[in-house]
Formats: C-alpha cells, structure tokens, sequence
C-alpha cells in the first residue's frame, strides 16, 4: 500500500442477517481527501463506515486504516466517527457529553470549547441535549467525532436537517481539516453535496459504482451534473 | 484498564441521574417504602424483625437490577456504545464505571433502608449496624452487576424488564425468606446453594442475630462479592466491539 492512503478496503464483503450488505468492495481514500459517500439509503454506505471504524463484522476481505489493520487499538484515538442516529446522551448537557468523551479520549479540556465553537453550538452548551433540536443533536454528534486530533474523520450523514448556511460552514470546516492532512470521509443521499467533495465514491446495492474525483466522473459519463452521471452509472451497469 | 476513564464514566452515570431527580427519588426511598408497608401488614415489631433482614436483602438487590438492566440496555441500543468501541476504553473500565455509579446510589438507598427500619420500625440488630450497610450493600452491587450482565441478553427495554421475574424471583423464593433453606427439598436446596442471593440473605441474617463476625459469615460474603465480580466480567465478555 502507498503511503498517501488513509483507507485502503480490499474485497469486502459484509452479511446482516443473511443479507449480502457488500458484495467485494474495494476503494482507497487519499489521505488528506474529503471523500462522499453518496449513494441511496440502504445501499450499504453504513456498513462500510462501521467496517472502515472497525465495528463491522465482516465476511472476508480486509480493510486497512492509517497503515494499520482495522480493529488495532492503537487507532482508537486516531479516528473520529459520528454514526447516523447521534451517539450522544440525551440526559446531560451537550458540553457534559463532549467533557465525558473527552476524558475517555485523554484529549485536552480545551478541546470542548474549541469543538462546540466548531460547530457552532455556543449558545447551546449548557442546554440537555434532550431539549436540542434534530440539527442542534446531529452537530453535536458530529463534535464528539471531532474531540482530540483524529487523522480520519467518518461522518455518517452529518449534514442531514441542518440550515444552507451551517451546511456551508460545516463543509468549509471539512475542507480546512483536510488542508491539515486529516481524511474524511462524509456519506450523503442528498447529490447536491458531491460536487463539494474532492474524491467521490458512488455506491449502489452493495457495490461500487464509481471512486473517482467529480471533474472525471462528468467527463467519463459526459453528463453536466452528478445527478446525471450518477444515473448514467447505474443504466449502464443494468445494460451490461 | 485506566483508572481516569473508569472514574470519568463513574462521573458521567452520577450526572445523568443528577438530571433526572424523580429516578433518583425512587431509587433511593423505594426499599424504605416497602419495609414500611412490610412492618404494618405485619403489625408486630417482632415479626418485621425476623423478616426485616432477609428483605434488606431482596429490594435493593431487586431495584438495583432492573434499574441497571434499563440503563445499560439503553447504552446498548443506542448508538452511544458503539461509539464508545470505536475509542481507547476497555470494556472493563465501562461496566466497572456503571457497578461504581450504581454502587453509589445503591449505598444511599441501603443506608436510608436501614437509618428507617432501625429507628421507626423497630427493627433490632444483635450485631454491627456498620456490618448490616456493607452486606445489604454488596448485594445492591450483586443486583447491579447481574443487571449488566443481563442486559447482554435483552433487546429491547421490554424483554429486559421480563429479565427480572427469571434472574430475581427465583432467587427471592429460594433465598430462605418464606421457608428455610435446609427444610427443601434436596433439588431446591441445590438450587438455593447456587443462588447468591441466599448467601447474602445468610449473612443478614446471622449480622441480626449476633454480634460475632464468624468464618461462615466471612464466607457467604466472599460468595457474594465474587459472584459479583463474575457477573461484571461475563458481562465485559459479552460487549463485543464488533458486532453483526
């Protein structure tokens, strides 16, 4: 493997409940990359988060994380994952949450101030997470993921409810991450969000159909939006 | 195992019951509630006296149980556990965090019992009242840790709760309260000897009864204790970083 590769996923294959979830998915993730995931709900984006986070029980087939293989304790505090249903607890405050995962991180205290700045959940710090509202909860989620120096960053659905506005700081926040060499790799059913990523891998039932940048992605299926090319994918893998 | 992580997640249980004071509430004046109502369907101060001690025993370790399975249930079902896995805490520092959190509370609770049953309901020890705390409270922690180690088992809040009348009554009908253990039957004397719950209602008893710390005593609290540990660490086996 090279050494410019945050995530290297070799013929993974993942049952649940006697479902083929992914059929031999392979992909690289450049470090330094802001890498979407885009493809339909139930299309598996999940499962290879969990199997990219190490949670995932697999078939067969290896994914290999920041040079190490997954599940090796030494990457615990090296990635940084906020699943799809916030990982938070509803009965304490939001900057409660992020000082108890901070200590089980052995992150410095001042991180909680600088990650709720991030997501710009400063007025919020002392609210129950339970009184948030569904954006205010997934942003809160998603600064736990951001709690201490993670070099990989896998956000299931960040974005998901939140205004344009904090949708746009949220990418500017990811592309600045990524100018500091942290990977990130950020799943989305909304296509709209592609063309702000700089790799893109496509998935579709279990499989995938693309893991290219956006430019090549048009110029191969010579369409004008992702949408297109997206679609372009899929009736060509039908036709073949 | 890291001593910081497994006191931050101590910290972190005691804050959530910190927001939610009607939990603490019950938890807390339930067992004394139920001694109360205990000594008037009695109507005689030495009756509640015999059973008062075996009980000490039962409610905490009842109410620690089903209050321990829902919690940890929870943490398991949502996706906060999983989150957890992907970070540096051993499994152990968790359940370890939750049985110190719940120990905690389970303390309060047993001290209340004990401050009422002895100064209102006429309850008569013959031995340490200090002793009374400790065993009543080790079984609070026996009740915590069988709470997490089933919680393993359950997959949804509805099938924890039925955990209760499997793991706890069966030991609350065999422990000695309605007949003594050596007049069973051979099969449910047998049965009695593998509960833990008859070692601690053993102990509460023999601590009423007199004032001598004996070898039998000491080793119904080993039982107890070690049958504690055990549960705490099947139940770190059965949390699994991986999971289907």
């Amino acid at each position: 493997m090279t050494s410019s590769a945050a995530v290297e996923v070799t013929g993974l294959r993942v049952r649940r409940r006697k479902r083929l979830v992914l059929r031999d998915v392979s992909c690289t993730i450049p470090q330094g990359s802001v890498t979407g995931l885009l493809g339909p709900s139930g299309c598996g984006k999940t499962t290879l988060m969990r199997s990219i986070v190490g949670v995932q029980i697999v078939e067969s087939g290896s994914v290999t994380v920041l040079g190490s293989p997954v599940g090796n304790p030494g990457l615990r505090n090296r990635i940084g994952y906020a699943t799809q249903n916030p990982a938070v607890y509803a009965d304490l405050t939001v900057a409660e949450n992020l000082r108890y995962f901070c200590s089980v991180l052995r992150a410095p205290r001042s991180d909680v101030a600088r990650v709720i700045d991030e997501v710009g959940l400063a007025a919020n710090a002392s609210q129950l997470v339970s009184s948030l509202s569904g954006g205010e909860l997934s942003r809160t989620s998603l600064a736990v993921a951001l709690l201490g120096t993670p070099e990989l960053l896998v956000l299931d659905e960040p974005t998901v409810g939140l205004d344009p506005l904090l949708r746009d700081e949220l990418w500017t926040l990811f592309r600045t991450l990524a100018s500091r060499g942290v990977t990130l790799l950020v799943s989305s059913h909304v296509m709209d969000e592609a063309t702000r990523c700089s790799r893109l891998l496509l998935m579709r039932d279990g499989a995938l159909l693309a893991d290219d940048t956006p430019g090549s992605l048009l110029s191969t299926t010579g369409t004008d939006d992702l949408e297109q090319a997206f679609l372009s994918l899929v009736r060509a893998r039908e036709a073949a | 195992m890291n001593t910081s992580i497994l006191l931050a997640t101590t910290a972190r249980i005691l804050n959530q019951f910190r927001h939610d004071r009607r939990t603490v509430a019950l938890m807390v004046l339930m067992p004394s509630l139920l001694l109360v109502l205990l000594r008037f369907v009695f109507n005689s101060e030495a009756a509640f006296s015999r059973a008062a001690p075996a009980l000490l025993a039962v409610f905490p370790f009842a109410i620690m149980f089903i209050v321990t399975s829902i919690t940890t249930l929870r943490e398991r079902t949502t996706a906060t556990l999983e989150r957890l896995m992907t970070m540096p805490i051993a499994k152990l520092d968790l359940l370890f965090g939750y049985a110190l959190a719940f120990g905690v509370v389970a303390l309060v609770q047993v001290l209340v019992a004990v401050g009422v049953s002895l100064s209102w309901l006429g309850l008569s020890i013959g031995g340490s009242v200090w002793l009374l705390v400790v065993i009543a409270g080790l079984d609070a922690l026996l009740g915590t840790a069988l709470g997490l180690f089933a919680s393993a088992f359950a997959r949804t809040e509805f099938q924890a709760v039925q955990f209760m009348p499997l793991f706890v009554m069966p030991q609350v009908l065999l422990c000695g309260l309605f007949s003594p253990r050596a007049e069973m039957t051979p099969v449910l004397e047998w049965l009695s000897n593998v509960m833990p719950l008859s070692y601690a209602v053993d102990a509460l008893t023999a601590v009423t009864a007199s004032s001598d710390i004996t070898g039998e005593l000491v080793k119904d609290l080993s039982i107890v204790a070690a049958c504690g540990l055990l549960a705490l660490v099947l139940g770190a086996v059965t949390l699994r970083r991986r999971t289907p």
